[in-house]
């Protein structure tokens, strides 16, 4: 008996790396130091009633964002760790296979549980708001897709410490990722991990097209929306055709894997070709996915610190809509080399190249609004302005590598790496950290560092450039990609050295950023103003944070830019603050199902994984039941009372008469 | 701005370490330093596609940092400002114009040489090609020479100034087979066999590579690619006929299994060995340049 249950931890944990028996030793400690922490101040149902059944979007997006922030310091680790690794040539530091999974989780955890949680975190506090709304279109959904993309998170997380890592890169091109070559859990980890928090991206997807298109304030026509709605908009355009996509690929995957089939193996008809097509229909517009909703944000940024109205409004919505079209029809450039022939890839080098066009489009319009402004460089700008040049910079080589015959010497070696970490870091993160310190205070009620702020600024660019330039040099140095140990006989020892440099520079700015977080919390001033930026849209029309209920009434618009036409009419007394009739609002009441019925899905992945059936059908019917007793209960709404409306408007200093 | 002078501290290390970065070491980019028409031309189309992107990045950079400078508020600035200007339609054409006068530009050269550089298009040349079977395999690279009859691992020579038919395919997951100096990549994948043309025009040892991750000791699948005059390349192959053993299917499957390898040398492997490599994953899904393999008639045990 004992030597049984020996022999499954031993295979069932992840051992014999002192790396991972730290993480074990880190995990379980600051667990018994939450749950004492909540059980000492009596603090768990508070946790259960304010958060973990909250239906309301500002909460959803702040714990979205709380997610996505650990997510970047965990792959940010992993980063570190492969930097360390390829600083010399023969390095000792990591052996091939734990390269090879670190470089795995990095990919995955940066783009589907990182980057996609930032997002949806800024779309989730900013959006409604923005529109003049009082919550999303489906309120449970929302609150629902954020505990799928959690737990699918924490599925691919555990992956670490038990059962071991995905090895087979952050697309799984078959067949290395099939059972014959990769028969540990890893593979089926990442297929769960991410199959889970696929169902929540979809129906984010949908529910913010919904409120996009049903639930603006009176008068706002969707031209006179605000950019980053807009963005939002043609990401989750792109979001519902693309994630479908993925599902039907990590299906198929999984059914070769777990029933035997044969879609992608190497033997038996199998076509890895066509796994490699499919997860590129998906996985480029997802790039798309990502980085619109960042040229939302510049925008927003650009026209409130240049105090100018943003330069060609309707040259940006049309670009953005060409934009996530486009990214559909472009997918084979990410295999040039595969050998499909001229007109195929003559086909897709003229697509790829052509979204170029737009983008550009759009840099112009950035630049044009600050032409002739007034340009302040608070933090917000700040980033946004130091991001103009790198995207050009990102976009330039984009367009090389569009060049099918000049691809054949670019694909898959260093210069790729660096061409696409320069627009998904400095074009989506930077990006998103731009509207963090711009919403901030909107979302917590208080401003960011300003000096602390730019030490991160200039930090993180600095190390960016250093970390990413010489990788172009790479490239063209013949290094390819993927690569755990190289030679001295190289040549590339010193620029792998001075990227190394620059990924810790980078992490160090990481730190500066968590200590200016700690720094203006215990420095807290609060902001009374509700519009500390002095800023053009509806979100700054409230107090800060807003309200649960958001909008004390509902805003009636008139023109684009509402916000800012509202304080000039106010300022030269064209209008009186009106005299409002308050009236009990409707919400929608909070729910503990999403929660639950995530964690049977994680019971469901889990048991999948390990071929557990005794688990994953248990899992299973409870995720029905939980769908069976939402659909049988009917008290999902209240009205707040005109009182509480008062009390809590006066509390923010706002007097309603 | 307090920050402002360790800010042009950081600044001025970083523009040492970039100079430091782009003198010196120039004989490393060896995608830049190409030793065959191939590789020549594609150098050429990078060179050619950076310039004309240029054409708009740099206006752009500067624009950028202009606009940035000259509009900033400050006290007694005498830039304009109209807050309210928000569109020009003659602007509005210059900028999308632009763009796209570049891109056709861009487009119509590329759509020209993806014609042209197509990979199973055949060299011209008076001299005959010589055609080198390439197979993929965990984590080492077979070559075998049908015209010579010997095979290689992780080595393979060739004439130069002689058009090389590489015939690639894998017996492993799909890995690139990509010797920069001489031109771009291919994927080598199981059930096809891919053509890619390339050709040395000066003698040298060049570095070969697997290009696409194939598992634990990817990295360690590097080779020699090394260009000779035709004279040692016959002496060569001489010498491995004469000295070296035979592969046999036995030996064969041994070097699937799993592993690295040093260069090794065969003075003969079973007639259809790369056929049969080909044909056994089921060629069922030939597409665009991989050709059908005749599964051979009997492979000699
Ligand atoms: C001007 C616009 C752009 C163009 C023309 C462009 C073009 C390309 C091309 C041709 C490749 C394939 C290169 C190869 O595999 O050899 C590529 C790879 C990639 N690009 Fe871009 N790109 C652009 C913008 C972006 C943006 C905005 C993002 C993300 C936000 C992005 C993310 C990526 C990623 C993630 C990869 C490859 C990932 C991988 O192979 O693992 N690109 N790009
Ligand atoms: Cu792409
Ligand atoms: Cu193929």
């Amino acid at each position: 008996m004992w030597e049984s249950v020996k022999e499954f931890a031993s295979e069932f944990f992840v051992t014999g790396d002192p790396l991972i028996y730290g993480a074990d030793v880190s995990i379980v400690l600051s667990m018994i130091a939450i749950v004492s922490v909540l059980t000492y101040f009596k603090k768990w149902g508070w946790l259960w009633r304010e958060w973990l059944t909250t239906v309301d979007h500002k909460k959803i997006g702040i714990m979205y964002i709380l997610a996505s922030v650990l997510m970047l310091f965990r792959g940010g680790v992993d980063a570190l760790l492969m930097r360390a690794q390829l600083a010399m040539p023969e390095m000792q530091f990591l052996s091939g296979d734990h390269y090879n999974q670190i470089f795995t989780t990095h990919g995955v955890i940066m783009i589907l549980f990182m980057a996609m949680p930032l997002m949806f975190g800024l779309f989730n506090v900013i959006v409604p708001l923005q529109l003049g709304a009082r919550d999303v279109a489906f309120p449970f959904l929302n609150a629902l897709s954020f505990w799928l993309f959690f737990s699918g998170a924490m599925l691919f997380n555990l992956s670490f410490v038990i059962g071991g890592s995905p090895d087979a890169g952050w697309l799984a091109y078959p067949p290395y990722s099939e059972l014959a070559f990769n028969p540990g859990p890893g593979q089926d980890f990442y297929i769960w991990g991410i199959q889970i928090s696929g169902i929540g991206s979809l129906m984010t997807g949908i529910n913010f097209i919904v409120t996009i298109l049903k639930v603006r304030a009176p008068g706002m026509t969707l031209m006179k929306m605000p950019m980053f709605s807009w963005s939002v908009l043609s990401s989750c355009i792109a979001i519902v055709f693309a994630f479908p996509i993925l599902t039907v690929t990590l299906a198929l995957l999984f059914i070769d894997r777990y029933l035997g089939g044969h879609f992608f193996t190497l033997d038996g008809g199998g076509n890895p070709m066509m796994y490699i097509n499919l997860i590129w229909m998906w996985g480029h517009p997802e790039v798309y996915i990502i980085v619109l909703p960042a040229f939302g944000i510049f925008s927003e940024i650009v026209a409130t610190f240049s105090r100018k109205k943003l330069f060609g409004y309707k040259s940006m919505v049309f670009a953005m809509i060409i934009i996530s079209v486009l990214s559909f029809l472009v997918w084979a450039h990410h295999f040039f080399t595969m050998g499909s022939g001229a007109d195929v890839n003559a086909f897709f080098a003229v697509t790829t190249m052509l979204i170029a066009i737009p983008t550009g489009v759009k840099v112009f319009n950035w630049l044009f609004t600050m032409f002739r402004g007034k340009i302040t460089f608070e933090t917000p700008m700040l980033w946004t302005v130091g991001i103009i040049p790198n995207f050009v910079i990102g976009g330039m080589t984009g367009v090389l590598l569009s060049v099918a015959p000049a691809d054949f010497q670019y694909h898959n070696s260093y210069f790729l790496v660096a061409h696409f970490h320069q627009v998904i870091i400095a074009g989506v993160v930077f990006g998103f950290f731009a509207g963090l310190y711009y919403w901030w205070p909107k979302i917590f009620g208080f401003k960011l560092n300003e000096r602390i702020g730019r030490w991160a600024f200039w930090l993180w660019n600095i190390g960016f450039y250093l970390c990413f330039m010489p990788q172009y040099a790479l490239g063209l140095m013949g290094m390819t990609r993927r690569l755990y140990t190289y030679g001295w006989d190289k040549g590339w020892f010193e620029m792998n050295l001075v990227s190394t440099i620059g990924a810790v520079i980078m992490g160090a700015a990481f730190l500066v950023q968590i200590w200016d977080i700690a720094h203006s919390i215990k420095h807290m001033k609060r902001d009374t103003t509700g519009d500390p930026w002095n800023a053009r849209t509806l979100e700054w029309s409230i107090p800060s944070p807003a309200p649960f209920y958001n909008f004390a009434v509902m805003p009636q618009v008139t023109s684009q830019d509402d916000w800012h036409e509202r304080k000039l009419r106010i300022e030269q007394g064209l209008e009186k603050p009106a005299k409002v009739e308050l009236e009990p609002i409707h919400m929608p009441k909070n729910s503990g199902i999403p929660i639950v019925m995530s964690m049977f899905w994680f019971f469901v992945g889990f048991g999948l994984i390990f071929d557990w059936l005794w688990m994953a059908v248990p899992g299973f019917i409870g995720v029905i039941g939980c769908m069976v007793v939402h659909s049988f209960n009917y008290d999902t709404d209240y009205y707040v009372t005109v009182e509480e409306i008062k009390r809590t408007e006066a509390e923010a200093g706002r007097v309603i008469t | 701005m307090k920050t402002s002078k360790t800010v042009r501290c950081m600044s001025f290390l970083f523009m040492f370490i970039l100079l430091f970065l782009t003198t010196g070491c120039a004989d490393n980019y060896i995608v830049l330093d190409p030793k065959g028409p191939i590789g020549e031309q594609q150098k050429d189309l990078m060179i050619l596609s950076t310039l004309l992107t240029l054409i708009v990045i740099v206006p752009v950079l500067i624009l950028t940092f202009v606009i940035v400078w000259r509009y900033r508020d400050r006290k007694g600035r005498k830039a304009k400002y109209t807050p309210n200007w928000e569109h020009s339609t003659k602007l509005e054409i210059i900028w999308w114009g632009i763009p796209i006068i570049i891109i056709t530009l861009i487009g119509i050269v590329t759509v020209r040489y993806t014609y042209s550089l197509e990979p199973s298009k055949p060299l011209e040349s008076e001299k005959k090609p010589i055609t080198i079977q390439v197979t993929n395999l965990d984590w080492k690279w077979l070559f075998q020479y049908p015209e010579q009859g010997i095979a290689t691992v992780n080595y393979v020579q060739f004439p130069e100034d002689v058009p090389v038919r590489f015939e690639v395919t894998s017996d492993a997951p799909m890995n690139s087979f990509w010797i920069p100096q001489l031109g771009g990549q291919i994927y080598a994948m199981s059930g096809m066999s891919m053509t890619l043309y390339l050709q040395a025009d000066e003698q040298g040892e060049y570095m070969g590579s697997g290009a696409n991750f194939t598992g634990k000791e990817f990295a360690k699948m590097f080779f020699t690619a090394n260009a000779t005059s035709q004279e040692d390349f016959d002496q060569w192959v001489n010498q491995v006929k004469n000295t070296s053993p035979e592969l046999t299917l036995d030996g064969y499957k041994e070097l699937t299994k799993q592993g690295t390898s040093d260069a090794r040398y065969f003075s003969a492997f079973p007639e259809g060995l790369y056929e049969m490599t080909v044909t056994k994953y089921a060629a069922s899904h030939n597409h665009g340049l991989s050709t059908r393999v005749q599964p051979p008639a009997r492979v000699k045990e």
